[in-house]
């Protein structure tokens, strides 16, 4: 079996369960803060859900899905276009990068989010 | 090019998971925004009431619309529900209907 060092759990299955979930959450999420803003939001209503814990958790989960679906998701995509079949050496190197590129974004999201969370 | 509908649908899911990978920057500032101060929440509603802001977050929530169901005709389709040719080009087409109706109602909602 072929275990290649950048996807996510070193195995396909793995990943593709983890694509699976992740895609669970967030679908939930947004189809759920999609409801919440037909509803109508003003700052208050909407900065009183934002400080229950639960709902900084599921935020904090969907943040967390984002990256580890966003990290398959663009390997998946990386791997097929940016490969040495393709353009030779240049390709590992690029995808190497752009998959980097790809985790500090996520790590950023991640931080960002939480920042917002719990920070006003 | 002259593709089947599948592909076309598939190939849009990959753009649409690359574009709003990138477009969620967009919607974490936005959550920022409303959540920071009662100020910068109303300053978030004037930005959002010209049209360059409306059409950036419509492009965002339609890329998220489109591969979310794309999303979930995977998923019924992982579940084993469709996976023929017939039930292929069908789901493509259930695909393309409903997320035309949600990207719609959205660009509605929005403006
Ligand atoms: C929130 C932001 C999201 C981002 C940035 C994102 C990004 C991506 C990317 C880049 C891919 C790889 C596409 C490919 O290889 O062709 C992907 C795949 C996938 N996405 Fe998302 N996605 C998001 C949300 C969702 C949601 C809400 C669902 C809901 C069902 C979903 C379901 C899927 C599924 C099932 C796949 C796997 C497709 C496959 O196996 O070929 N995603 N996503």
């Amino acid at each position: 079996m072929v275990t290649a060092v950048t996807s996510m759990g070193r195995s396909g299955l793995y990943d593709w369960l983890m694509q699976r979930i992740s895609a669970v959450v967030l679908l939930a999420y947004f189809v759920f803060v999609g409801l919440v803003l037909l509803g109508g939001v003003d700052y208050a209503s909407w900065k009183s859900l934002y400080s229950q814990t639960w709902m900084r958790i599921f935020s904090l989960m969907a943040l967390l899905s984002l990256g580890v679906h966003a990290w398959v998701g663009i390997w998946g995509v990386l791997t097929d276009y940016l490969t040495e079949r393709l353009m030779g050496k240049t390709g590992n190197v690029l995808r190497f990068v752009f998959q980097m590129a790809c985790g500090l974004t996520m790590f950023t999201y991640l931080v960002w989010g939480i920042q917002i969370l719990w920070g006003y | 090019m002259r593709l089947p509908i599948t592909a076309w649908t598939s190939i849009t899911h990959r753009a649409s998971g690359v574009f709003i990978f990138v477009g969620m920057a967009v919607l974490i500032w936005a959550l920022d925004a409303s959540l920071k101060s009662p100020e910068s929440f109303a300053a978030l509603q004037t930005s959002l009431d010209s049209a360059l802001c409306k059409f950036v977050i419509w492009a965002v929530v339609s890329g998220l619309i489109y591969h979310s169901v794309a999303g979930v005709k995977h998923l019924v389709m992982d579940m084993g529900i469709g996976e023929t040719m017939e039930g292929g080009v069908l789901g493509s087409r259930i695909v393309i209907a409903s997320s035309v109706v949600f990207i719609l109602l959205a660009g509605i909602w929005i403006w």
